[in-house]
């Protein structure tokens, strides 16, 4: 399926061939193959919250292709949207520019949005429901290092309950034939009914505690943030978050070939000497979220569909 | 038919037939059915019935149902069967069916969810038909499974 103006509302709407071509095309800009001429191209950040990450990632994306850049950012949104409706606030911007990024505290929000402009929509965050950019950058950051998905080990630890990058990213790696294992303190395992879905699909989904006992089997370890504010109390807190803090020690049983990967900012789930170890992938993972984002705009935008002479 | 006897026969209106024993008040409920209503409302329950064991009819007269009231009622009890009748004929008779989306009717329960705001939009969901009905939200994508009664505006 093409891609060109299509919204990247949420990963769920992409095929897992659409997902292989971003992927093909992310190499190829990774290899220093930029076939895409953004010129004369505006993209509108819109961001009706702060996240100066995924912002500039977005806007360096732009720029790399040689496109134009205008931003709203959460002070001059909200304010040029007093009392205006965001499906007003979108078809005003969509006169102005020819993809819109949109980050907005309301769950929906972009999905929304895409249904009321006829240029393409990009999600760049919606509450806690869906970061598809987010989660193609952890695909690709895996897919890259690794070759391809299918055949892997992959562990995710942390807050499966409430984090949003968790949610995002289980969904499109069970499609694949995986062992995924979902590590995390039990008051903050994944919630059934996600459990129930994953189910379904090919991967092999495998609840545990504790990440020591399969420490030497994985290809991918994927750590996410454990939040203090989820418990009742600090004293709990530290017991968890200090067994699920990964180190030097543990990573001595892992495969040298395990990579270690984060969304960021970490506090103080990895520890600063794992920094130095060639596992650790997270700033690679980072870096590859403006690749990411120039592929898509290239998909979406462009008129050679990802296609190199 | 005899079973039919216990409430007089309707003249026009609607027969809301074959609901599982105990779902008539959820039925009337659903369809904004009050002390407000002026037409005549007949609610029986627990009637026997080969088919069921024990069934639930509801009757409204001079009344019949469109079908967002019917898709409403196919969501809370698939196995209702509907018949309008004019002039004492029945002359629609139709078993309920899941639609593949409902719209408006349905509040998201996600207090975060684009549509529990003031745009311009209606709620939709999507009907998951497993092995109980699940609705799921085609903005926020909550799910929603087990009473959906409560979920159901006001109308
Ligand atoms: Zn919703």
């Amino acid at each position: 399926m093409k891609l060109k103006d299509k919204d990247i509302v949420s990963v769920e709407d992409l095929s897992k061939g659409d997902i292989s071509k971003i992927l093909e095309t992310t190499k190829k800009i990774d290899e220093g193959d930029l076939k895409a001429d953004m010129s004369g191209k505006v993209l509108a950040n819109v961001f009706f919250e702060p996240s100066t990450r995924t912002r500039l990632s977005f806007e360096t994306a732009m720029k790399r292709l040689g496109g134009d850049v205008i931003s709203l950012n959460s002070t001059q949104a909200s304010s040029i949207s007093k009392g205006e409706s965001l499906a007003d606030t979108v078809r005003v911007l969509e006169g102005y520019s020819d993809v819109i990024v949109l980050r907005h505290p309301k769950e929906g929000a972009p999905k929304m949005a895409s249904q009321f402009v006829e240029k393409p929509v990009i999600n760049a965050g919606d509450g806690s429901n869906e970061h598809p950019t987010q989660t193609l950058t952890d695909l690709y950051t895996i897919w890259s290092e690794k070759g391809s998905i299918d055949g892997l080990k992959i562990a995710i630890l942390g807050d499966l309950k409430y984090g949003r990058t968790v949610h995002s990213l289980v969904q499109p790696l069970v499609e694949y034939d995986i062992q995924l294992y979902l590590v995390s303190p039990s008051q903050l395992s994944i919630r059934r009914s996600i459990l129930e879905d994953l189910g379904k699909k090919s991967g092999e989904v495998i609840q545990k505690a504790s990440i020591e006992e399969i420490i030497d089997k994985l290809d991918v370890l994927y750590v996410t943030r454990i939040q203090e504010e989820r418990f009742a109390d600090k004293e709990e807190y530290e017991k968890v978050s200090g067994s699920y803090e990964i180190n030097k020690e543990l990573l001595d049983q892992a495969d040298d070939d395990l990579i270690v990967m984060h969304p960021l900012p970490r506090i103080d789930e990895i520890s600063p000497e794992v920094d130095g170890l060639k596992q650790s992938k997270y700033f690679d993972q980072s870096k590859n979220g403006v690749k990411i984002r120039m592929a898509l705009l290239e998909l979406i935008l462009g008129d050679n569909d990802g296609k190199r002479t | 038919m005899e079973k039919e006897l216990r409430v007089r026969p309707i003249k026009n209106g609607t027969v809301i037939d074959h609901l599982t024993a105990g779902l008539a008040l959820k039925v009337v409920k659903i369809l904004g059915i009050d002390e407000t209503i002026k037409e005549v409302v007949s609610i029986v329950m627990n009637v026997s019935s080969e088919s069921m064991g024990k069934k639930d009819i509801v009757k409204v007269e001079n009344r019949e149902l469109n079908s967002d009231e019917v898709d409403k009622i196919s969501l809370i009890a698939p196995k209702a069967t509907i018949n309008i009748i004019r002039d004492h004929e029945i002359v629609e008779k139709h078993r309920v069916s899941l639609p593949d989306t409902v719209e408006e009717f349905i509040e998201c329960p996600n207090s975060k969810c684009i549509t529990n705001t003031n745009e311009p939009i209606k709620s939709k969901f999507k009907v998951i038909n497993e092995k109980e009905v699940k609705l799921k939200c085609e903005y926020c994508q909550r799910t929603i499974k087990g009473e959906i009664t409560g979920y159901i505006k006001k109308p």
